[in-house]
């Protein structure tokens, strides 16, 4: 349970920390099908490897990159729209995912697990490279904080400071494939997109600060991890669905509440 | 490697007083079409040129060279003396700011994105750094904005602080795409007397607009443009019914007052839409 609720909090305020930026570029159709893509690395690491945790990682991560570069080249040049060369990469990547797993018997619980995750079945292997790589991750974001913010924010910008904007751009990719396939165990690849967007969301409504939201975004993500794994626990709830639901409600409330952009100070200012 | 050294400081004692800006026989082919051919000028330090022409004329293309963000096909551009995509005292604030208002920063937090190149990677701004983001804020007069969120900006007040961002930068060298394009009048005069401001300290502007009375009225040079440079020198002079027709062809109509020829453009408003959300 300790393990779990660690796993739980790294993830949470990974997820959130880069996910910040997938909000406030618009990346999360893009975040979600990273998710969903990984599923065949994860399938193929698992009968390869079977129950050793470290490789799946590694293929999990080959398939983040594969379904990157894959999107990249079925929209080159403005073949097709982004979305749907997003569209087309992530459905068939997830499908042949499914496929390899469904190879393997039993398979209806395996699947469910990669899905939808199994936080208490974190290993204590598990917990430290969900640690230590979450912990790069974040000290990645702080490290090129303020190059990460031009890039994203003024990309000519930061082109006329003669910033290396492609190297960041697929640096920060590179963030989200990682978060996403740390997460897989604590919230399963079809909910993973909720940590990544749901807490900064929320934190995006308090504050008009970058820093700050970054910060309230982790606070959030880690008390969904905590909180829902609590509600898993007692109420006997899938963990990774219990995670969201609390991200989920703390963007209820925060819509509702929030001081300056909440549903309520709108309605004070309109009356 | 992050690109050798980039230069910090506009000015090069081995240069000495030479011109700020340099274009040779600039030309640019873009998708089998002739966008530039043969532009030359020189621009001393602190020298301000408006760029004019129609629609189409490569004002934008011409400001995308001197930035450095475009190789031209032929020719080249100096900037100090050097070729400016190794420079990081060029400021360009193009047109259509690719620039999410929605972002969640105040007005400080985007002119000290201006130190971002001075500070170099995995250095975080200190006190000197503060000192000329103030600094920046007030020779622009928008001290009052310093916190506000970038979302709450009208639009003349967004470019007072793209253009306190390049002077945090340290630039000497500033491009202006179109910078009064949908602003009121008082707007308007405001940019435009900030631009005299910048120039007493040795700023060098170039400024892409439509509006011809503006250019002759604040500009002491010009430069008419289509595709080729029609005319360069003070806008009294450039500004020739003559010259204006061979720009801006049928677009143009031309009226002769007691007081001079007035030229009517009807290209003059396009990208006047400046509402980010």
């Amino acid at each position: 349970m300790v393990r779990a609720l660690l796993a739980a909090a790294v993830v949470g305020a990974t997820c959130a920390v880069v996910g910040t930026y997938v909000v406030l570029q618009g990346m999360a159709f893009f975040g979600d099908a990273l998710a969903h893509s990984i599923l065949p690395g994860v399938a193929v690491g698992y009968l390869v490897h079977r129950g050793n945790r470290g490789p799946i990682l590694l293929w999990a991560l080959g398939a983040a990159i594969l379904a990157s570069l894959g999107i990249g080249a079925v929209g080159h040049r403005g073949r097709f729209r982004e979305d749907t060369a997003i569209g087309i990469v992530f459905a068939g990547m997830f499908a042949l995912g499914i496929a390899l797993i469904s190879t393997v018997r039993g398979y209806a619980v395996d699947l469910a697990h990669f899905l939808f995750g199994n936080v208490l079945s974190v290993t204590p292997t598990d917990l430290v490279l969900t640690g230590g790589i979450g912990a790069a991750v974040v000290l990645t974001v702080i490290l090129f904080y303020k190059e990460f913010l031009v890039v994203s924010f003024d990309p000519t910008f930061a082109q006329t400071l003669r910033l290396r904007t492609g190297l960041f751009r697929y640096l920060l990719l590179l963030l989200i494939a990682v978060t996403v396939v740390i997460s897989l165990k604590a919230v399963g690849v079809a909910l993973v997109l909720a940590m990544l967007i749901t807490p900064p969301a929320t934190a995006y409504l308090l504050t008009r600060r970058m820093g700050r939201m970054m910060a309230l975004a982790a606070v959030f993500g880690i008390l969904s991890g905590v909180v829902g794994l609590y509600l898993s626990f007692y109420a006997g709830i899938a963990s990774g669905a219990a995670i969201v639901l609390v991200a989920t409600a703390l963007f209820v409330l925060a819509l509702i509440f929030a001081p300056r952009r909440g549903l309520l100070a709108h309605r004070r200012r309109a009356a | 490697m992050r690109d050798a050294h980039p230069y910090r400081e506009c000015s090069d004692p081995l240069h000495g007083e030479g011109p700020a800006v340099e274009a040779r026989e600039v030309s640019v082919v873009r998708d089998g079409k002739t966008a530039l051919e043969g532009i030359t000028f020189e621009l001393d330090p602190g020298g301000l040129l408006a760029v004019v022409g129609p629609n189409g004329a490569g004002k934008t293309t011409l400001l995308q060279v001197l930035s450095g963000t475009l190789a031209p096909s032929s020719g080249e551009v100096r900037i100090f003396g050097h070729r400016p995509a190794r420079h990081i005292c060029i400021a360009y604030l193009p047109q259509r700011l690719g620039v999410d208002f929605r972002f969640p920063v105040a007005v400080r937090d985007v002119v000290m994105m201006g130190r971002t190149g001075l500070l170099g990677p995995l250095r975080r701004p200190r006190g000197r750094d503060r000192e000329r983001v103030a600094e920046a804020l007030a020779l622009v007069g928008i001290t009052a904005l310093a916190r506000r969120p970038i979302d709450r900006l009208s639009g003349g007040e967004q470019q007072r602080m793209f253009i306190a961002r390049a002077i945090a930068q340290e630039a000497r060298v500033l491009l202006l795409d179109e910078p009064l394009a949908g602003l009121d009048a008082p707007a308007q005069e405001g940019i435009l007397g900030l631009l005299g401001r910048l120039r007493a300290e040795q700023i060098t502007s170039i400024v892409a607009l439509h509006e011809l009375d503006l250019a002759q009225a604040h500009f002491p040079l010009a430069l008419l443009l289509n595709v080729r440079a029609i005319g360069l020198g003070p806008p009294g002079e450039v500004f020739a019914p003559g010259r204006l027709r061979e720009a801006y062809g049928t677009g143009l109509r031309i009226f002769q007052t007691p007081s001079g020829p007035v030229a009517l453009s009807d290209t003059c408003c396009e990208g006047g839409d400046h509402d980010h959300r």
